[in-house]
């Protein structure tokens, strides 16, 4: 009776040949309210892509970190968007407080132990020796679009692996939104960079 | 006829019967100790694991939250055990070539699970879900201790059911704010009256049912 022969979450099981008592849905199953037909908000691209989308990226933006990153810190508005055709630039839903709120609860969680609180790039895994990520207050991500943090988020970048598994969907942009907050919270202050000397 | 039984023997008469009633009741509590004790219960007894993973380090030293691996805690019955993948955010980079994470590697590569021990491990006819104690303000600390000071884990509480029944009966002298469910430093001994006070108007605004309904057998076994 006090073990009983049932399957329970992460129990493994004898039956089965790879030892799981949780199966894999069969390819290609879809869960009901499962079929996330909404592209804006499961993958924070554009429904319709603009022509330019079609044309191959240009040097401005290379998928790979913080050394990628370092020409771009003085690139104009329009080539920042122009290297991202393709991601949207508005939120797929309102944000409001609460959501704010609940972005910043879950980017204390999942984000700052990279990011940093503030999104400056020096939470405790880069001070043990992660690579560290680009701030959040340089001009390239100030200006780049949601959907591009919501794509990262989803697929990783560079050194950073995907949170799929471990943020959802609607909690993503709730942290989106909050990095927009952090953004704004920044603005006024020179870039990290040059200020970390004379923060004092 | 002669007396069979010396006066004396009296003494040794009434001896036995106080003393079948003390060894009879001796034995329930010795039996009554024994079902309590760490020895049957599995309480503070160190469970070894097959990476030796120190939460002590992740969450006390380097802080990272609960819900970073326990993804599931706030949402399911299970808190949730994090994928192979989820150690390897952090560990493709840092302490990459420890041998310590050798068998989280070789998961890693081969795609078979880590076989970690279960620590606390509730009888199959109880009910138990983390999500809706999580939500009406029980925190993590209350029923699994200071996780973050425990490099090898234990289970803190003998998880009886006069154990859960400690708190379903007065759930105002456990419940805790929101924002402090993942704190490991709060205390239920150290409230305050006005913080019980308090804990009473958290089961009002957390909708937490009456003890009536939280003694209920079939609140846990059903």
């Amino acid at each position: 009776m006090q073990d009983q022969p049932k399957a329970k979450p992460f129990r493994s099981s004898s039956f089965f040949k790879d030892g799981l008592s949780s199966r894999q849905p069969v390819e290609g199953t879809i869960a009901r309210g499962w079929l996330r037909e909404d592209k804006e908000l499961y993958t924070g691209k554009k429904t319709t892509t603009s022509p330019s989308a079609a044309a191959p990226l240009t040097s401005a933006i290379a998928p790979t970190g913080p050394t990628a990153t370092t020409p771009n810190a003085n690139a104009s508005p329009s080539q920042v968007a122009a290297a991202y055709p393709d991601d949207v630039e508005k939120f797929p839903f309102p944000i409001t407080e609460e959501i704010l709120n609940r972005g910043q609860e879950r980017f204390q969680i999942y984000c700052s132990v990279c990011h940093g609180m503030t999104g400056q790039g020096d939470g405790m895994i880069v001070r043990r020796g992660f690579r560290k990520p680009p701030s959040y207050h340089e001009q390239r991500l100030r200006e780049a679009p949601v959907g591009h943090f919501f794509d990262v988020v989803s697929n990783g970048w560079g050194a950073m692996p995907s949170y799929a598994s471990q943020v959802p969907v609607r909690d993503r942009w709730a942290i989106i939104g909050y990095i927009r907050a952090l953004q704004l919270s920044q603005a006024g202050a020179q870039p990290a960079t040059q200020t970390s000397g004379d923060r004092k | 006829m002669p007396q069979i039984f010396h006066h004396s023997t009296n003494a040794l008469a009434k001896t036995t019967i106080f003393g079948a009633i003390f060894i009879l009741v001796a034995a329930l509590w010795v039996a009554a100790e024994i079902s309590r004790s760490s020895w049957n219960t599995g309480q503070w007894v160190e469970i070894q694991q097959p990476v030796q993973f120190s939460h002590k380090h992740h969450t006390g030293d380097d802080g990272i939250d609960c819900r970073y691996c326990h993804t599931s805690v706030e949402t399911a019955a299970s808190a949730g055990i994090p994928s192979t993948s989820v150690c390897m955010n952090c560990h493709k980079q840092i302490w990459a070539d420890s041998p310590y994470l050798q068998p989280v590697r070789a998961s890693f590569s081969t795609g078979k699970p880590l076989e970690w021990t279960r620590v606390h491990d509730l009888p199959d006819y109880v009910y138990f879900n983390h999500s809706i104690h999580v939500n009406k303000g029980v925190g993590c600390s209350t029923c699994h201790g200071r996780v973050d000071q425990m490099p090898v884990v234990y289970q803190a509480s003998s998880l009886q059911m006069e154990w859960c029944l400690g708190c379903h009966r007065a759930p105002e002298k456990f419940v805790r704010p929101q924002d402090k469910i993942f704190d490991m430093e709060w205390r239920q001994e150290n409230k305050t009256t006005a913080e019980i006070k308090d804990g009473k108007s958290l089961v009002n605004t957390n909708h937490i049912q009456p003890a009536k309904v939280l003694t209920s057998c079939s609140t846990c076994h059903r």
